[in-house]
């Protein structure tokens, strides 16, 4: 399957958004089990994982502007609807087994896991429908 | 929306790539459209209209009529 430039552009940010993730992680991780941090740097050094999720949340949301194939745009929206719906549904769940103590506690981070998931989720379901994936 | 895509496809000897391409737009968007998963905007159903020289509804079906006029 040929990609349009939107899905090729999309597909270049994601990869160094990843890259700079497990960077920003590793780094993190070493910074405060060395101690190296304290103080206002410890909550600029422990946002720094975060911030290249975020930014594959921005890289989705330019994909969807940038894309001229409305058929493409589509299945990509209709994939983001599958993993805001997964992600949220499970999250509002698990929130009310945690209330009530049937449950460990997760951390929230891990919403952002269960929305890539779901991502997965919207890819199946268009393949269902017949379609080819979006990217 | 039952459409006469492929038929005219057909009648010019184009592969659904040749018409994407004509189109500007990706082969899975020139499939969804003649299999009827995906219904084109009404800017796309003018390309069409005007690459094949046919108003719309002589590719189009009405959905509420049914039939290509």
């Amino acid at each position: 399957m040929s990609r349009t430039v939107a899905a090729r552009r999309y597909q270049v940010r994601t990869i160094w958004l990843a890259l700079l993730y497990a960077a920003a992680l590793l780094g993190a991780v070493y910074a405060f089990k060395h101690q190296l941090v304290g103080g206002p740097a410890a909550w600029v050094v422990a946002v720094l994982p975060a911030l290249p999720i975020i930014g594959v949340f921005v890289a989705i949301g330019r994909y969807l502007a940038d894309e001229q194939d409305e058929y493409l745009r589509m299945l990509m929206v209709r994939q983001t609807l599958w993993a805001s719906g997964f992600a949220l549904s499970a999250a509002t769940l698990w929130g009310f087994l945690e209330a009530f103590d049937l449950v460990g506690h997760v951390e929230p981070y891990y919403v952002a896991v269960l929305w890539f998931g779901g991502l997965g989720l919207g890819n199946c379901a268009n393949r269902l429908t017949g379609a080819d994936a979006a990217l | 929306m039952i459409n006469r895509l492929k038929v005219l496809r057909a009648e010019r000897n184009w592969s659904q790539g040749d018409l994407a391409e004509r189109l500007d737009v990706s082969r899975q968007s020139v499939n969804a459209i003649e299999t009827g998963r995906y219904d084109p905007s009404l800017p796309l159903a003018f390309r069409i209209a005007e690459l094949f020289e046919l108003p719309i509804e002589a590719i189009f079906a009405s959905p509420s009529k049914g039939d290509v006029a």
